[in-house]
């Protein structure tokens, strides 16, 4: 462990308003499922599902089918199930799922940055 | 621009993740050296924002949705290689939580949008060379930085899937990954980010590269990077 110099992190006033604006900026994330489903829009280009992939182009590339459900992420598509009813139901656990992400992230970053930097001390 | 599983051959995901192992190796070295511990909450705050900025779907009416990285911001800000930590540690909680990414993509999708692009970012806004005083001019250079950078981490992208049938294909002519060429992804993959996703990610860029300027100028790492330090 380190001497006696301080490693916790003690934020600055910069670092606690950045803190603020990070998290209202999780709550606006539904914008991400409002937005595309108001202009009707499909998936990002080369994400489709192999079923997706099938009505653009006549099959299923067998690779892909192969390899498509390869890993069951706990959260699929930051939601709970698969094909959820209602934007109101999806958008809110979409603002969920950004909640524990960016919480994850920053927590992983912190964890990951401090192991490097102590380290090399 | 996150891969999903099945779009990309063993022949270039294993590769790719060659490429991104060994950036990593290097990017720990750079951030023992170059980060001080008194930033580390701003660097967790820089991936927590990577996460939450690529949930921010945006449409392009009658086509796809896309979404801006902070790749650009964050190598500006913190350095390229604090970037490469950050952002791979966001790409990788998406894909194995939330399945947004593949896990066998893991690795192109960080070498495109966490190594790739911070460095691509760094350097164009690098090039302009100016003095920081020039507000205007840094708002211009931290645009096109973002904006260049996710054009450009874009087409790697197309050029990633575009690949794939000249890779493999089975002996009816059918692709065995991502069916479509070079000639069709690159272009789409390109012309969506150029439209709508690139200007996103420039004026991210550029607004909080000016807001820290204002306040608090001594942690740019593109600004502080200069003279002896520069070679090093």
């Amino acid at each position: 462990m380190p001497s006696g110099r301080e490693v916790k992190m003690k934020m600055n006033k910069l670092q606690k308003k950045i803190l603020v604006i990070l998290l209202l900026l999780c709550l606006l994330t539904p914008i991400g499922i409002l937005l595309p489903a108001f202009f009707n829009t499909g998936d990002a280009w080369g994400e489709w599902s192999a079923q997706t992939i099938k009505e653009l182009v006549g099959y299923v590339p067998k690779g892909l089918a192969k390899y498509s459900d390869i890993w069951k992420a706990p959260l699929p598509d930051y939601s709970v199930k698969r094909e959820d009813s209602s934007i109101v139901h999806r958008s809110g656990f979409y603002l969920v799922s950004g909640i524990i992400g960016a919480t994850i992230t920053y927590i992983a970053m912190l964890l990951i940055t401090g192991l490097i930097i102590r380290n090399g001390e | 621009m996150h891969i999903p599983d099945g779009y990309l051959s063993p022949q270039t995901y294993i590769p790719l993740y060659g490429v991104f192992a060994a950036a990593v190796t290097v990017a720990v070295k750079k951030v023992k050296k170059e980060v001080s511990a008194r930033d580390i909450p701003y660097l967790g705050m820089a991936a927590a924002f990577s996460f939450i900025i690529m949930m921010f779907n945006l449409p392009i009416p009658g086509g796809t949705t896309g979404h801006a990285v902070g790749s650009a911001v964050i190598a500006i800000l913190f350095g390229p290689w604090a970037a490469v930590v950050a952002v791979s540690v966001a790409l990788i909680i998406q894909a194995l939580i939330f399945g947004d990414g593949g896990i066998t993509a893991i690795g192109a999708n960080c070498f495109n949008m966490a190594v790739f692009m911070p460095f691509t970012a760094y350097y164009v806004f690098r090039l302009f060379n100016f003095n920081p005083t020039r507000k205007a001019r840094v708002f211009f250079a931290a645009f096109i930085s973002g904006y260049l950078s996710l054009v450009m981490a874009a087409i790697l992208t197309g050029i990633e899937f575009g690949i794939q049938p000249l890779i493999a294909s089975s002996t009816d002519g059918k692709a065995l990954y991502c069916p479509y060429d070079l000639k069709i992804a690159v272009p789409a993959m390109a012309l969506e980010h150029m439209l709508l996703f690139g200007i996103v990610e420039g004026l991210i860029t550029a607004i909080i590269v000016r807001y820290f300027l204002r306040n608090e100028p001594g942690i740019i790492y593109a600004f502080r990077k200069g003279g002896k330090n520069e070679n090093e």
